[in-house]
């Protein structure tokens, strides 16, 4: 693509990254939504999904459907191969040491459910502290909440800064002999906050303690190899980076995770029952109670492939340049405030306008065709940090485009003029 | 504008929602019940003063949208004065309004000027904001004090 001058100015999205090129595999983008072209903007919520991830889930059940890890019949094999497969590719894509580490799950938010449950069960006591940031998502807060409960612990928040960020030296501070775990947001979905994750988990593991970071949102905006950030733990969410509802990951450092007692009971967690005794299954099986989430997870290999196709490095330099231009377009109405101004963020704008409720602007907005997020994005403890009840987020992917930056902007123009 | 957003965002209810009627606290108020929906973070306190079953004086403060603000404030001045079974009666025509509920002939004086809010039945997402106050305020009547949410 070459370099257009757009109504906003000189801030071109020439990075060598043609928008169209993707925007034809995902066919909700050609839709309309009252009676206007869709402009999607509530990507932090859920992603949109390639043609071969559709394409993946229908020919599984059109043509490999059966249960996996059990049967000896050809179906069986043909599926338990297909989702085992998967998780290699997992392996491969965020770069863990081994399929042992990759733990199916339905999402970040049970993953994180999972290792507070489970590891909070093993090493947290009474007296002992949880370090989490101000800028959690409530499924990285409530579960260490429900477990510092149960085992008599501390929840201790870092406070975040005026433009959204974690100030490293206060978070080091709250490092204490008492700290058993840090859970830590790599991309904060409501600010947009890219936090530095590599160097906060280098600070803990200097005390001996161990990280958790949810990377729900880092996923769809960077690559991400664990090994190279050394944390212990590492969950995301399939449909927030292109694949289904309902199939997530837990990575976890093998030593880690096979010391830890199991989460559920079930069938596919073990390897022998009796009313006795059970011997529990090796990893990663022995965290994956039950039938799992077969079709799902199979289409999300077929995201994970369309992922690895795509240059990375000229997706993210395209991400940074529409995130700048969408930010400075929506920055020139008057009586807009963006909230979350981080020097390093992703995918996220979330503003607010004077004297105009985030609610009044997603339902105008809605009216033209233009689907963003209002409210406190699960993210409450932000919103009262701030002082507001609500903010309107636009959120982008790299199937955005410019175009769609300046439609946003015209948007928020009406809801001015409706309230004027 | 589109006519849908035409008819929910009405002069009435802008007006509302720019100049609140009876935003006030009473000082004298015997049912105080709060409003609030955390999903939206629509948050009021609804004051009222009754006496032998009348809504002798009612008055809100808070913030939210525009749709809970302006409702807020359309239902304070249309109360004041009536009896608790008549703001009951109220009530249950605005949430068939509202809801797209309310059949046949409208009484278009009984309605006055709640007819403002026939736009909301188009927004399903919007009916909790116009009903939140509402509410609020049968549980002040009902002299229930635990916060009201319509969430």
């Amino acid at each position: 693509m070459g370099t257009v001058t757009h109504a906003h100015g000189s801030v071109a999205v020439g990075t060598g990254f043609d928008p169209e090129s993707v925007r034809r595999d995902f066919p909700i983008l050609k839709r309309r939504v009252r009676g206007n072209p869709l402009v999607y903007l509530d990507n932090a919520a859920t992603t949109q999904k390639p043609q071969p991830v559709i394409d993946a889930l229908v020919q599984y059940y059109a043509s490999q459907n059966a249960n996996v890890h059990r049967g000896i019949h050809h179906l069986s094999e043909i599926a338990t191969q297909a989702y085992e497969d998967v998780r290699a590719k997992v392996q491969r894509f965020i770069n863990a040491a081994s399929v042992r580490e990759i733990v199916f799950v339905r999402g970040a938010t049970e993953a994180i459910n999972l290792v507070a449950s489970s590891f909070g069960h093993a090493y947290l006591n009474a007296g002992d502290e949880v370090v989490i940031t101000g800028m959690e998502h409530h499924s990285n807060i409530v579960p260490w909440q429900l477990a510092c409960q149960r085992r008599g612990a501390h929840l201790i928040v870092v406070p975040i800064t005026d433009s959204g960020e974690v100030v490293v030296e206060e978070y080091e501070r709250r490092l204490s002999p008492r700290t058993k775990i840090a859970a830590l947001t790599h991309v904060s979905n409501a600010l947009g906050t890219v936090n530095p994750v590599k160097e906060m988990v280098r600070l803990a593991h200097q005390k001996g303690i161990p990280v958790l970071v949810d990377g729900a949102q880092a996923m769809p905006h960077l690559r991400v190899d664990v090994r190279e950030l050394g944390c212990d733990f590492y969950v995301f969410s399939g449909h927030k980076m292109f694949g289904p509802t309902g199939i997530g990951v837990l990575y976890g450092k093998e030593e880690i995770l096979s010391a830890m007692p199991p989460y559920q009971g079930g069938g596919d967690m073990i390897k022998s029952v009796s009313f006795e005794r059970t011997i529990y299954h090796d990893l990663p099986y022995r965290f994956e109670a039950g039938t799992p989430n077969i079709a799902d997870g199979i289409a999300y290999g077929a995201a994970l492939d369309y992922l690895t196709r795509l240059d990375w490095q000229v997706v993210a330099n395209y991400e940074r340049a529409l995130l700048l231009y969408a930010t400075n377009a929506v920055s020139t109405v008057p009586g807009l405030r963006i909230i979350g101004t981080a020097t390093e963020k992703a995918g996220v704008v979330s503003f607010v306008l004077d004297g105009i409720h985030p609610h009044d602007i997603g339902t105008i907005l809605d009216q033209e065709g233009i689907a963003i997020r209002t409210g406190h994005h699960c993210a409450q403890p932000v919103m009262d940090r701030f002082g507001i009840p609500a903010t309107a987020r636009a959120s982008f992917a790299f199937y955005n485009t410019q175009e769609e930056a300046d439609r946003l902007v015209i948007g928020i123009q009406k809801v001015v003029e409706v309230f004027k | 504008m589109t006519s849908e957003l035409r008819s929910l965002y009405q002069e009435i209810i802008l007006d509302h929602n720019k100049s609140p009627r009876n935003f006030r606290k009473l000082s004298d108020a015997n049912r105080t019940v709060v409003g609030y929906n955390p999903l939206c973070g629509d948050h009021y306190t609804l004051y009222v003063r009754t006496e032998d079953d009348i809504i002798k004086d009612i008055g809100f403060q808070g913030s939210g949208c525009a749709i809970s603000k302006a409702s807020a404030s359309v239902m304070t001045t249309i109360v004041k004065g009536k009896t608790h079974a008549e703001a009951e009666k109220l009530f249950e025509m605005f949430h068939k309004l509202v809801t797209g509920e309310l059949s046949g002939a409208i009484d278009a004086e009984e309605l006055g000027k709640l007819a403002a809010f026939s736009g909301v039945s188009e927004f399903p997402a919007r009916v909790k904001c116009a009903s939140l106050v509402w509410h609020t305020l049968s549980n002040a009547l009902q002299e229930k004090s635990e916060t009201v949410t319509t969430e």
